[in-house]
């Protein structure tokens, strides 16, 4: 069996504040294979956009990759590479799309400067043959008159077609893997519709493996292969897509699925999953997500669950795996008692 | 019963230029738009980014002053009142807002915030007011012991449910929620959706719900407003609106929402190019340079649809999607070329529900 | 989640950010030390600050133990000078530095509330205002008028000081005019005033405050520059700059004249302006550390 195109191992991502460490990265393990789409779904705080940046060493102080966590891409461990040897990687065989495309671009030079810039730095091409790249790769990315737009500035265009140009701007080196943030979440749903499609054109196109951050689920069962979804800093629940929209094992899966209104949908009220996520300096003992949970028993307020292994390629990290009888017998989640605030 | 009725309403703001501020043209924000909403009702008003959804709830409230148009709310004409009789108006018609973030003042405590309305109305003073503000908050599902606390103590979403109880506190019959979840979320969102709507049940609350999520909208309103940059494109109830979307957009938008189930692959709609400045909206029909109706012709460039009924309570803006009563000789004579009979009837989205996926 | 999902209080309010602050601890030790001195003048003091000694014998001695700090030409002591100096300089600073900061404050506030043509004229008459250097305004003012009085002076000061302070809150409130917890307010029926006081003020005033602070130094420097040049606090009342005027022919030998009150004027504009820009890192809204969801920044959109 071929080794993983990125592996994480055991990442831990700590930030030092004055409230205390953040362990906002707790020991999150997951792979990409070459060619595939994988989602990485959570809610604000579960960790997902500083794995992200983790993988590409962006982590700044106070935030510190702890030591015993490894990232494995292409054979080699990205966190003991050296500067120059980690500058190598990033926008050459790793590049990023993040949420927000107008602060992604510097708005003094035009967007073909910063396109043919990336290929001037990793592929040491003259000014104008990185030009001509520049203008080859808006084009790739479906915008029209690219020989003019190549010459305007990040102000100029619109939300959807920067998000092109930083797209394109990711692909200019051809990378293996492309790690996108959210990339449709600041943009509307048409447009949105425009970007996945272009993503998935790519990546159909080009053999590019995606990392795609996202909180959206719909983003998620349409365009990934296979699902990771986090809570509070760790991986919480693993599978194939189909597998997890059909199977969800983790309660808090479960609960996020619930709680999404669906367009054709016909439920009457949203389920909902009571309280919030735990600041990250005091994660619970045991189960993190007991307090929501309506499973949640004495076993999960002092073990903290490993993954158990559902099926194949599905893992979970909930205690129902070894006492699935108890799901027969859901009860009022403490977060909802009475005399205790929902968020 | 009809608390609202909307009638033309305009909103244009000035672009001005140079140092002597001239007025060099007008940003079309809200333009021409007519609705009514029923007591108790949830009308829903979508829309993408700038097609002015937030600045007709704004205006309906005159929170921004409209350039034109009527806005009668349970008998008053709020448009001519003089600014007393508005203060006193307010306390029927609220607003929450989308940013849990900057919609609470950052120098007040909570329960400061929730009992402002007490005090500018005189509804409550002192210990009756503590009281009232206590109820409140625990109506919102906050612990009345948070009332001391400082707004950036609290998450997204109860700051949400602070803005929340701000609005009830002076007792309104109808609350604009401007994108109220849009900020937070799923979990959370779904709190907060669950809350307006037993408090819609509780207290007969009409809401005028601004949203660019077309499934939230689906879950909590009654008819849905579609706007496209100033103007309703179509307005109907909530099931014909989903089941069967006229407007050429309506149906490229709800076919761009993505699915949170694997197994179902949709026909999508995928619009060309991006929504044309509202300074310089396009002629005729505002849609028509992004149309993929099949009959677009001339005509949609010159001809402005009206919003008419094609079905019952169902009003949609398309001269290509009959009936309509705009001729076809008229439409001959503005240059058009395909009649008007191609209906484009589409099952926007697969209505069933899978079992397997969790409830 | 309850109790335990809010317990960020203690540390990130505005004033246990201030206290633990070490620029802050030395600026006000620094600051309550020159203020006691002002209080405390007439007990401190060794003489009186306008005493000529004995013109003959005493003139021009430098420090001793009879004279910490010498004495001046006149024979008078330095140190009773600088401390009764200090009481004028302070004073001055202080009160001029309120009257620029509330009036400031007012006209910014309501410029940048009420806009439209109000808004208008007071920026011009504010741009105006910031094209003419304070220090020649004042000396041309000085020139036409003559002899001003210690509380002259302080308006004066105080006239040539506001524009910062209602630029800054102007700006400010332009900002806050449109949040939406202002709009909240208006929605709720609060009268103009109301919205101005209870919302806009308490948020636009942090600026105003900092500004305020760091003015201090200025106006400290500013009276000194005037009085150095003869124009400001006049013979025989002692300020700080007029005693360094004194000093100015002579500061080859008589050293201890412009020293000791440079001194003065040194730690004193330094700490203020430690004191400010402390104030401006701790009122930072970035500082406020938003509730756990966030934390402990906000990378995790």
């Amino acid at each position: 069996m071929t080794p993983p195109l990125l592996e994480i191992d055991n990442l831990h991502t700590f930030f030092y504040t004055d409230n205390g460490v953040a362990r906002s990265v707790d020991g999150v393990s997951l792979h990409v294979d070459a060619g595939e789409t994988v989602g990485v779904v959570g809610e604000s705080g579960c960790g997902k956009s500083v794995t992200a940046l983790s993988i590409l060493r962006l982590i700044r102080p106070p935030g510190r990759i702890e030591a015993g966590s490894a990232i494995r891409f292409e054979g080699k461990d990205l966190l003991t590479l050296d500067d120059k040897a980690i500058r190598q990687v990033r926008g050459n065989r790793i590049a990023m799309v993040f949420q927000e495309p107008m602060t992604a671009l510097n708005p003094v030079f035009t967007v073909g400067d910063q396109i043919a810039e990336v290929a001037r730095i990793h592929a040491g091409m003259s000014k104008r043959d990185a030009m001509a790249k520049a203008i080859e790769m808006l084009r790739l990315v479906g915008i029209p008159a690219p020989e003019q737009r190549a010459y305007e500035y990040p102000h100029q265009l619109s939300g959807g077609m920067r998000q092109r140009v930083v797209i394109a701007m990711a692909l200019v080196m051809n990378p293996a893997l492309v790690i996108a943030d959210e990339p449709t979440t600041a943009l509307d749903v048409t447009i949105q519709a425009q970007i996945l499609e272009l993503l998935a054109d790519l990546t159909r196109r080009l053999g590019t493996s995606i990392l795609l951050i996202t909180h959206d689920l719909g983003v998620v069962a349409e365009n990934c292969s296979r699902v990771v979804v986090m809570y509070a800093g760790e991986v919480v629940e693993e599978a194939t897509t189909p597998d997890l929209f059909a199977h969800p094992h983790h309660p808090y899966t479960e609960g996020l699925l619930g709680a999404m209104p669906k367009v054709g949908g016909t439920a009457e009220r949203l389920a909902t999953i009571p309280g919030t996520v735990p600041p990250p300096t005091v994660w619970p003992a045991g189960c993190r997500f007991r307090e929501r949970c309506a499973y949640a028993w004495d076993r999960c307020a002092t073990e903290h669950p490993p993954l158990y292994q559902i099926a194949e390629g599905h893992v979970s990290r909930c205690h129902l795996a070894a006492e699935p009888e108890r799901r027969a017998h859901p009860h009022q989640p403490i977060a909802a008692q009475p005399g205790v605030t929902a968020a | 019963m009809t608390l609202l009725s909307v009638r033309d309403l305009t909103k244009h703001f000035p672009i001005k230029r140079g140092i002597f501020g001239q007025v060099s043209g007008q940003v079309r924000a809200v333009d021409g738009v007519s609705f009514d909403v029923a007591a108790g009702e949830t009308l829903a008003l979508v829309g993408e980014s700038g097609c002015g959804k937030s600045t007709t709830g704004r205006a309906v409230l005159r929170l921004i002053e409209p350039t034109s148009g009527s806005v009668q709310f349970d008998g008053n004409d709020v448009l001519s009142l003089g600014a007393g009789d508005l203060r006193r108006l307010r306390r029927k018609m609220q607003i929450v807002f989308q940013d849990p973030f900057s919609s609470l003042n950052p120098r007040m405590s909570i329960g400061a915030i929730v009992r402002e309305g007490l005090t500018i109305h005189g509804l409550a003073e002192g210990a009756a007011a503590d009281a009232r503000v206590n109820q409140l908050l625990e109506e919102v599902g906050l612990r009345p012991e948070y009332a001391s606390r400082s707004p950036h103590e609290f998450s997204g979403g109860q700051r949400q449910r602070v803005g929340i109880a701000r609005a009830l506190s002076v007792e309104p019959t109808f609350i604009v929620c401007d994108e109220p979840v849009s900020a937070l979320d799923v979990s959370v969102q779904a709190q907060v959706v669950n809350l307006l709507q037993d408090l819609q049940r509780d207290r007969g609350l009409a809401y005028l719900f601004i949203a660019h999520d077309l499934s939230v909208v689906e879950h909590i309103a009654n008819r849905v407003a579609v706007m496209y940059l100033g103007h309703i494109v179509e307005l109907a109830a909530v099931d014909d609106l989903y089941g069967t979307p006229i407007m050429p957009y309506t149906q490229a938008l709800l076919s761009a929402v993505p699915a949170p189930d694997p197994g179902v692959k949709r026909e999508r709609i995928l619009l060309a190019g991006d929504v044309p400045s509202p300074a310089n909206p396009p002629s005729g029909c505002v849609f028509h340079p992004r149309c993929q109706h099949p009959a677009r012709d001339a005509a949609c460039a010159t001809i402005v649809p009206p919003l008419e009924e094609k079905a019952p309570g169902h009003w949609a803006a398309c001269i290509k999607q009959p009936p309509t009563t705009v001729s076809w000789e008229a439409q001959k004579e503005a240059g058009g070329t395909n009649p008007p009979d191609f209906f484009l009837p589409r099952a926007a989205l697969h209505r069933s529900v899978d079992a397997t996926t969790a409830h | 989640m309850g109790a335990a999902s809010i317990g960020h209080r203690s540390d990130s309010s505005v004033r246990g950010r201030l206290v633990s602050d070490g620029r802050v601890r030395l600026a006000l030790g620094v600051l309550g030390c020159v203020a006691l001195v002002a209080i405390f003048a007439p007990m401190l003091a060794p003489y009186d600050p306008r005493l000529q000694l004995d013109i003959s014998h005493l003139q021009s001695q430098p420090p001793s133990f009879a004279h910490p700090l010498g004495t001046d030409t006149f024979s008078r002591d330095v140190l009773s000078r600088l401390m009764y100096g200090t009481r004028v300089s302070l004073t001055v600073a202080l009160v001029a530095v309120f009257l620029s900061a509330t009036f400031g404050t007012m006209l910014g506030a309501i410029a940048g509330y009420v806009g439209g043509a109000v808004d208008a004229i007071v920026m011009r008459v504010v741009d105006a205002a910031f094209s003419i250097p304070a220090i020649l305004l004042l000396i041309v003012v000085i020139a036409l008028w003559g002899n001003l009085s210690v509380v002259t002076l302080t308006l004066l000061l105080a006239g040539v000081g506001w524009f910062t302070i209602s630029r800054l809150v102007r700006a400010e409130t332009l900002a806050i005019r449109d949040a939406d917890y202002v709009v909240a307010a208006r929605a709720l029926g609060a009268s103009g005033w109301r919205v101005l006081t209870r919302h806009v003020l308490p948020n636009a005033i942090g600026s105003a405050v900092v500004s305020a602070t760091l003015s201090v130094g200025n106006i400290i420097l500013l009276e000194a520059g005037l009085s150095y040049l003869g124009i400001g606090v006049r013979p025989p009342t002692p300020s700080w700059g007029n005693i360094i005027e004194e000093g100015s022919t002579r500061l080859s030998d008589v050293w201890w004249l412009t020293l000791f009150p440079g001194l003065a004027i040194l730690v004193t504009v330094f700490a203020c302006n430690a004191l400010g820009e402390a104030l401006r890192d701790a009122l930072d809204p970035r500082q406020l550390l938003p509730a756990h969801d966030d934390a402990p920044i906000r990378m995790n959109g």
